[in-house]
């Protein structure tokens, strides 16, 4: 019992975790997309679409990372050839993809997938208590997989560096002959890949179906978990895991019948994230790893 | 390499050329997405935006669809005027719905004029409320109006469910999530026009959009206050030298844009629905925004752009039933335009220059040195 609410726990934070991975670099280096909750339904449309034409939920992992890579593009185009306002671009880049994938999911309603299946982890699994860990899917695995090399390439590399350095100032990396733009580019695609694998976890392993707005505001809170994290990989998922286990609550609370209005347990997770911005953001920016040129746009001059 | 030089003058043609060329763009882009997703784009431009208006009355009705993107825009506008970027006027609209829908359920009786007064005041009382969250928490712990004000507008949108299906729910409505039907002294009636008569669900509460237009227009661009919001906006040192307080002027514009989206609740729940449901708004305070970009931060122009918004979203509900798409399409139109409108600001703040390769790096090695 206790086993199966911790593995629903992880399986509910898997898609925070991967967009706020994803969306965590793209502010290293300094570009605000709130584009996230649109890049996620366009990755779970399209994740989707791609395992329900070829009947492989491989190819829709695939299919939902390139399709949230495309439509971060559209916004690096904007914000980084145009140095259009990125708060506002970012919401039109989310209004565009609720729009898009409810169009490209229209003919989808209704339809049903083969999922991705649990591949559990030889003697590991059977383990008490951690075993659940080695009970999950191939994207969970890759999820946890891919916030260790964030990790590691973001604090130990040259690459990591010059990503940050351009995340701090860009004017200055820009001096010292970094390529501002090109970085952040490949940041926001990066972001947009990551947030469309989050999108296509929804349809792919937690809902086997597509509905509009299937996120329902899990966009958001991988933003506010970027902030939660104070910008660190790791607390990406200590955080992803905490929010998983507030949304839990609720349907534990539901079929005990604490008789509390279901409403009042829905809004748990909004009210943490407010609580939570709250805690953090009043230790100040600098000191918690807040890129200082964070939604700033960068011109070159002559 | 591409260098963007700002401009020294920016001529009246490109401000108004602008916003009249991003719809245009738009529609065309909106059409060759249709397109390439099998559907038949002139059909699509044609539901979306000419068949909702072939029908005299439906004019009166686009106006109607308009009277809360104006009223909401409006209070934007003041919002992004100051760099304060609420983006929770949903919630604060639902708010305001509920604050007037309590004042009606509590006098069932009242016959009085004065009911549809207190409501409005109780509407804008709700929503300036909700939006002084955001607001108080930006001030006092530094935390961003975005996510607080969008949070908040998840958890209005349950509270307003809670109330429907508990504690007010009208017994007599055989289950349904209702409350009673507001009295008549609390409804918004249909507006006559000389001449015409009634257009549509044409009602008085569009005037209101119009006066609040106005007022805002006058407001901004006319008083100390309004000064005042723009520099904060533009140059908060500035604006510190001046002596004005940077977090007066966010308390002030989060405020206002909440008590305005409160009164375009109540406006809609009084025009349209006479009481109060799960769902009251259709995403108005989200496409409120667009309309504020789209007037290019003038409450005046919010007018025309709100029709020309509401034009998007009475063909989205056209398009539902002709086409059989969801409405949440009408998004890719208003996610281009917004696209577009943004990019149309750069085009007229900047000049595009295209510099070659070797000059470039000319430039970078001399920084370098």
């Amino acid at each position: 019992m206790f086993d199966d609410l911790l593995l629903t726990v992880l399986l509910t934070s898997i898609p925070l975790i991967l967009a706020a991975t994803g969306e965590l670099v793209a502010e290293k280096s300094g570009v605000l997309n709130l584009g996230v909750e649109g890049m996620m339904l366009m990755g779970a449309v399209s994740a989707f679409g791609f395992a329900s034409l070829t009947g492989n939920p491989y190819v829709g992992i695939l299919g939902g990372g390139l399709a949230g890579m495309m439509v971060a593009m559209v916004f690096a185009v904007f914000v980084l050839g145009l140095a259009t306002n990125q708060v506002a671009t970012g919401l039109a880049l989310t209004i565009f993809g609720t729009g898009l994938s409810g169009l490209i999911g229209a003919p989808l309603v209704g339809q049903a997938i083969d999922g991705l299946s649990a591949l559990n982890l030889p003697i590991l699994s059977d383990l008490p208590l951690v075993g659940v860990l080695f009970r999950l899917d191939a994207l969970a695995y890759l999820a946890m997989i891919i916030v260790a090399v964030v990790s590691y390439v973001l604090n130990k590399t040259k690459a990591g560096l010059i990503l940050r350095a351009v995340g701090v100032n860009h004017d200055s990396a820009h001096a010292l002959g970094y390529r501002v733009l090109q970085v952040r580019f490949l940041a926001v695609c990066f972001g947009g890949f990551m947030a469309g694998l989050g999108g296509a976890y929804l349809p792919l392993v937690l809902t086997p179906h597509w509905a509009e707005g299937m996120t329902s505001g899990r966009g958001w809170i991988a933003l506010a978990l970027v902030v939660f994290a104070s910008w660190r990989p790791g607390r990406v998922i200590i955080g992803a895991i905490l929010f998983g286990g507030v949304t839990i609550l609720q349907l534990v609370a539901q079929a005990r019948g604490w008789g509390v209005p279901s409403q009042f347990l829905s809004m748990m997770p909004y009210f943490a994230t407010i609580i939570v911005l709250v805690l953090i953001s009043s230790r100040g920016r600098i000191q918690f790893g807040a890129p200082a040129h964070l939604g700033k746009n960068f011109m070159a001059t002559r | 390499m591409i260098i963007l030089q700002p401009r020294k003058h920016v001529s009246l043609r490109l401000t108004i050329a602008v916003p009249v060329l991003s719809v245009l763009v738009t529609l065309a882009l909106g059409g060759v997405i249709f397109a390439l997703l099998g559907y038949n784009p002139l059909q699509a431009l044609y539901e979306f935006f000419i068949a909702p208006l072939a029908r005299p009355d439906q004019i009166g009705n686009l106006f109607v669809k308009a009277c809360p993107l104006i009223i909401i825009g409006t209070g934007l506008i003041f919002c992004y005027r100051a760099n304060v970027w609420n983006i929770g006027a949903e919630g604060q609209l639902i708010l305001g719905a509920m604050g007037a829908g309590w004042v009606a359920l509590s006098f069932p009786e009242a016959e009085s004029r004065f009911l549809i007064l207190a409501m409005a005041v109780m509407a804008m009382v709700g929503g300036a409320l909700w939006g002084l969250i955001p607001a108080i928490l930006k001030i006092r712990f530094k935390t961003n109006e975005i996510l607080v004000s969008l949070m908040l507008t998840y958890i209005a949108a349950l509270l307003v469910d809670w109330v429907v299906r508990g504690p007010w729910r009208d017994p007599m409505a055989f289950g349904f999530p209702l409350t009673r039907t507001y009295p008549d002294a609390g409804l918004i009636s249909r507006m006559p026009l000389p001449g015409i008569g009634y257009l549509g669900q044409l009602h008085w509460g569009v005037l209101v959009a119009f006066v609040v237009a106005l007022a805002g227009w006058f407001y901004l661009s006319r008083m100390l206050g309004g000064f005042q919001i723009k520099l904060m906006g533009d140059a908060p040192r500035a604006g510190k030298f001046a002596g004005f307080h940077q977090g007066w002027v966010t308390i002030m514009v989060m405020m206002i844009s909440g008590a305005l989206a409160g009164l375009a609740g109540m406006i809609e729940v009084s025009a349209n629905i006479g009481m109060l449901q799960p769902h009251i708004s259709f995403g108005y305070g989200f496409t409120a925004i667009i309309v504020a970009f789209l007037a290019r931060l003038n409450p005046m122009a919010a007018i025309a752009a709100g029709l020309v918004v509401a034009l998007a979203e009475l063909g989205g509900d056209a398009a539902q039933i002709s086409m059989n798409i969801p409405k949440v399409v009408t998004g890719i139109f208003k996610g281009i335009l917004l696209f577009m409108l943004l990019a149309g600001e750069t085009l007229t703040r900047y000049q595009i220059i295209w510099i070659g390769r070797s000059q470039a790096s000319t430039t970078t090695a001399k920084t370098k040195g």
